[in-house]
């Protein structure tokens, strides 16, 4: 008895990987160049990010203007939306509040997440700078940065983030 | 007559009743059910079965009778936070969830995407960016294959010290299963050229926060799709219309709906979800990260909180088992809280990454009980106990809200009280 299993099956048909895979081919040629616009993912080495910078000084008003009226003024959070400062210890409890100071391992998460999905009713509507003086707005609050830090596509990755090696890979196999 | 052998504690039945076909059970439910059937009254007709019927719809929609049978939601006036819908699943039988009940999670909405409109691109480090539409993508070569979903967060307020008292679909209903009908992404990254310096890519959607995932390729290569179809027909709007990523067995925040872009690159991206949301904390204070997969768990549906049991008698105690590393190999059934178990059936067929309905025929003497499930799948995974897995994970200090995450990817079990009434409560066992 050895009937193939569909997963058997599936490799059968696809071959022993994608290099044996058969594809009708409409898939239509496209440019980076054309795709750049959609094209937002900031890796940690800072690879995407884009030219301008921001300071704390800077972000403060647009933070005031966009971005309290569900974090809060300063930050500090309302029922709409988590705090965005402070760092209760992670030995606190399984529930402990994941903030950016207290767990974050990359400082570019921040960039890319502000700019892809913040603000929530309006997204991608910032421009890089703004993007950039927010992230230094946030970071200069949280003691992560010092308060007249420029911030730019050089400066960021370089920010050690405290959290940094605060993990373990759960299956290092599956990656 | 069939005589049926005991096999656990408090009136847990030889599950080989329901293999030996329809005469063994007729046996066992008879005996329950003739004194009733004795008293009844003469039969006359409904005035349902003396007129003609309403006029038949396009589409059909649940009789008006079931009414209940709806997905609980967490912010039905969206609001601006995330949405949750959850699947009822103490109203619901077999492996399939209704796409219409299918659990959802969106974090900014659900788009209107315009599928005439819409594009798939796949770029980073291949030999050629290419993009689809939906018509293109559409004449590939298609697989259809059961999968269930599973968000990492699902099963959440089981971390609470005390068992909060809720439905199987409060606490369990961020999962369900479907079919999933698409082209295998193997396919398509094979048609862009990979790289071979690519590990992993990134999977973004087309909705409001442009949700974005790092996956690794690996697991691209192997069994995810491009799916278009969901149960037959075209994805929900909240299940991501009109194609999303289905990497079966992974949480579900990765099986990116609205799937508008696929990037190849040489590390992770650490976008937002996978560096925080489901890095989940340990009780020491260090996070795992890519967690990815979705462990063996099961629970039962009926009986379950918020059932009432009529009487002493035959009962099917039955429920749902999967796991994301691939087929359930066997779900044990306890009546007295674990001391005692039975093997149950296995609803054919068992396929991997997808709900198996076990069962297990029940004879309740009405005296109180702790109903439990426990699953093992083929690689040898056995859902943990509750003792060793707080040991593991911890419990939060207090009872959390039920619509909060306080920590991810519970799969340990689920115990279910009936008490002399037939009332059901969830407790801890």
């Amino acid at each position: 008895m050895s009937m193939l299993r569909p997963a058997a099956l599936l490799a059968l048909v696809l071959g022993s990987g994608a290099a044996m895979a058969q594809s009708p081919g409409l898939g239509a040629k496209i440019t980076e160049a054309d795709i750049a616009p959609w094209d937002i993912s900031i890796l940690p080495d800072g690879t995407g990010l884009p030219a301008g910078s921001g300071t704390a000084a800077q972000g403060a008003p647009i933070f005031a203007a966009k971005c309290a009226m569900c974090h809060g003024e300063g930050a500090k959070g309302t029922p709409a939306a988590a705090a965005l400062v402070g760092a209760p210890p992670l030995t606190g409890g399984i529930e402990t509040t994941k903030t950016i100071a207290n767990f974050w391992g990359y400082s570019t998460t921040a960039f890319d997440f502000i700019r892809r999905a913040m603000p929530f009713q309006a997204p991608r509507s910032l421009t890089n700078d703004e993007v950039y003086a927010l992230v230094a707005y946030l970071f200069a609050l949280n003691k992560l940065i010092p308060e007249n830090e420029v911030v730019n596509a050089k400066t960021l990755p370089l920010v050690k983030m405290p959290n940094r090696d605060g993990f373990i890979i759960r299956f290092p196999e599956r990656i | 007559m069939e005589k049926f052998e005991p096999v656990a504690a408090n009136g847990l039945l030889d599950r080989r009743a329901f293999l030996r076909g329809s005469t063994a059970l007729a046996a066992a439910v008879t005996g329950y059910t003739l004194t009733k059937a004795a008293s009844a009254e003469p039969l006359a007709d409904a005035p349902w079965s003396r007129e003609i019927g309403s006029a038949t719809p396009s589409v059909q929609t649940p009789s008006r009778f079931e009414k209940p049978v709806v997905r609980t939601l967490s912010n039905p006036n969206n609001e601006p936070r995330n949405s949750h819908a959850r699947t009822p699943h103490q109203l619901l039988q077999g492996t399939v969830t209704p796409a219409s009940l299918h659990f959802t999670i969106n974090h900014g909405g659900i788009p209107d995407i315009d599928p005439g409109q819409h594009k798939l691109v796949i770029h980073g480090m291949v030999r050629q960016p290419i993009v689809f539409t939906v018509e293109s993508l559409s004449r590939y070569p298609m697989v259809s294959r059961m999968a269930f979903v599973e968000c990492g967060g699902n099963s959440a307020p089981m971390f609470s010290p005390e068992p909060i008292q809720a439905t199987a679909q409060a606490l369990h209903g961020l999962v369900s299963s479907s079919e999933w009908t698409g082209v295998p992404l193997a396919v398509l990254l094979d048609e862009a050229g990979v790289d071979p310096k690519a590990k992993w890519f990134v999977a973004e959607g087309a909705d409001s926060p442009a949700l974005s995932r790092s996956i690794p390729l690996k697991k691209g290569l192997d069994d995810a799709m491009v799916a278009l179809y969901q149960n037959g027909e075209r994805l929900m709007p909240g299940n991501g219309y009109p194609m999303r990523l289905l990497l079966p067995g992974y949480e579900g925040n990765m099986n990116v709906k609205f799937l508008r872009r696929i990037k190849l690159i040489d590390q992770p991206a650490m976008s937002y979800y996978e560096s925080r949301t489901y890095s989940q904390l340990l009780p020491g204070g260090k996070a795992y990260r890519f967690y990815f997969l979705q462990e063996v768990k099961s629970f039962i549906t009926h009986p379950s909180f918020g059932h009432a049991l009529k009487g002493p008698g035959f009962y099917e105690i039955s429920g749902v088992a999967y796991s994301g590393t691939g087929r359930i190999a066997k779900v044990l059934v306890s009546a007295d809280g674990g001391k005692s178990w039975g093997e149950a059936a296995l609803q054919e067929p068992v396929l991997p990454k997808a709900f198996t309905r076990f069962r297990m025929p029940w004879r309740w003497d009405g005296r109180p009980v702790i109903l439990q499930s426990r699953a093992w799948d083929e690689a040898g995974n056995v859902q943990p106990l509750r003792a060793e897995f707080v040991a593991q994970r911890g419990e939060t200090k207090k009872p959390p809200n039920p619509l909060a995450f306080p920590n991810q990817h519970y799969n340990s079990l689920t115990s279910w009280a009936v008490d002399a009434k037939g009332e059901v409560k969830h407790v801890y066992a």
